[in-house]
């Protein structure tokens, strides 16, 4: 008998051929091949996808809620990255 | 500088930002969300049985896999909701201890027993009828997993009532006379029931204020309870069924229907465990953990065995 629960999968799935893989939760399973069964019982019930990725959530690495501002504020006064920095005459169509 | 976390955090919820795992909250937000996620996920895991009950019964076959179809999608609600409320830090198991152990409670409804075929209709068309309409609010609740677990949960639900009120409407439209009687006999005893889903009145549920400063909760038991009541009435009237309340009748000042007074103490006795079928549910539970524990070992026997047999593989490589 052992105590142990099962690990935690993340689940990811492609919708139809062409899209990414994205997430859509997480599930238990003992293994792998568990762990994709699973996942299109529980998340692919109603034709929601044609492939599935699953990781196990111990290797997903994430980054600091508290990092927030540091990671992400620098991008904010970059405008000039954006097309519409760019001041063109009217007459030039579509560029 | 000090900064009041609890400050910014009811900043983030007054400005519809989500709140997710790994950001900070008070601890009896999390404890709230705790509760009722968890809630509500045993309540997807026990809503199986009295369904469950009907599947090798059922009339025909597009009804029977209509059945399993459906209580398939409770097993996967109840899923996508354990694991939304793992993310508060407590682990599938432990929330399952505390549902076989009695601690954590589940949606009441599901301690009346299915006695007959109607009552599958009678589920589908009133339980999940009320069900949905607690859950469309609950999609914009502040913690984002529960919110993106009930997007999923409601988009599956809507399919629940339809089947529920078609097999009401077979009845009472195509039925024999005893077959309409069957019907009405299970919009009588699962009306009540029905709208006592939605929770005490206002001026008895406490803790209603602060989930609603919390954005868990959008709209209050009554407000919610109305609102059923007001679109279940027509639907009884196509069905030709007779809502067991003399003092329901519309009211054209409030725009609404004035409904009779709600039997509380029916309530409490079924919450408190005193149902005519809580321990009769729990024990379906606790067996089912108890007999699936040669699985659950077996499966982690074999995985084991396998990651073992790869590692030999790779080495030998």
């Amino acid at each position: 008998m052992s105590n142990k629960e099962w690990p935690i999968w993340e689940v990811f799935i492609r919708a139809k051929q062409g899209l990414n893989h994205k997430h859509v939760g997480s599930l238990h399973a003992a293994d792998v091949q568990m762990a994709i069964e699973n996942a299109r019982d529980v998340y692919t019930r109603r034709m929601e996808g044609i492939s599935i990725w699953v990781v196990e959530s111990k290797h997903i690495h994430a980054s600091e809620p508290s990092d927030q501002e540091a990671l992400f504020e620098p991008a904010n006064d970059k405008i000039y990255r954006h097309p519409t920095f760019y001041i063109l005459p009217e007459e030039l169509n579509h560029m | 500088m000090e900064i009041n976390l609890e400050e910014v955090f009811q900043q983030k919820i007054d400005n519809e930002i989500k709140i997710e795992p790994r950001d900070w909250m008070p601890e009896k937000y999390r404890k709230t969300l705790l509760r009722q996620i968890s809630q509500h996920a045993h309540s997807e895991i026990v809503g199986m049985l009295p369904e469950g009950n009907w599947i090798t019964r059922a009339p025909n076959l597009r009804r029977k896999v209509a059945l399993i179809a459906k209580v398939q999608d409770e097993a996967g609600h109840g899923l996508y909701l354990y694991s939304a409320a793992e993310t508060l830090g407590m682990s599938r198991d432990e929330m399952l201890s505390e549902l076989h152990s009695g601690k954590a409670k589940y949606s009441s409804i599901f301690n009346y027993p299915t006695v007959t075929w109607a009552d599958m209709g009678a589920i589908g068309w009133l339980v999940d009828g009320a069900a949905i309409m607690n859950q469309v609010p609950l999609c914009r609740a502040s913690y984002g997993p529960y919110a993106r677990a009930m997007v999923r949960v409601c988009k599956e639900e809507s399919f629940h009532q339809r089947q529920g009120y078609e097999i009401m409407l077979t009845l009472c439209t195509k039925g024999n006379p005893a077959q309409k009687a069957m019907a009405q006999d299970a919009l009588n005893r699962w009306w009540w029931p029905s709208i006592m889903m939605f929770g005490p009145n206002d001026e008895h549920s406490p803790n209603s204020a602060q989930s609603m400063k919390w954005k868990i909760k959008r709209i209050s038991n009554d407000e919610l309870r109305q609102k059923f009541i007001d679109v279940t009435v027509p639907q009884a009237d196509i069905l030709g069924l007779t809502i067991p309340d003399k003092d329901l009748k519309w009211n054209e000042e409030r725009g609404h229907y004035d409904f009779g007074t709600i039997d509380w103490e029916e309530f409490n006795q079924v919450v408190a465990g005193n149902g005519p079928c809580n321990k009769q549910r729990l024990k379906a539970r606790v067996d089912a953990w108890n007999n699936g524990e040669w699985v659950r070992d077996a499966a982690t026997a074999y995985a084991e065995k396998r990651a073992k047999r790869e590692a030999g593989k790779t080495e030998a490589a």
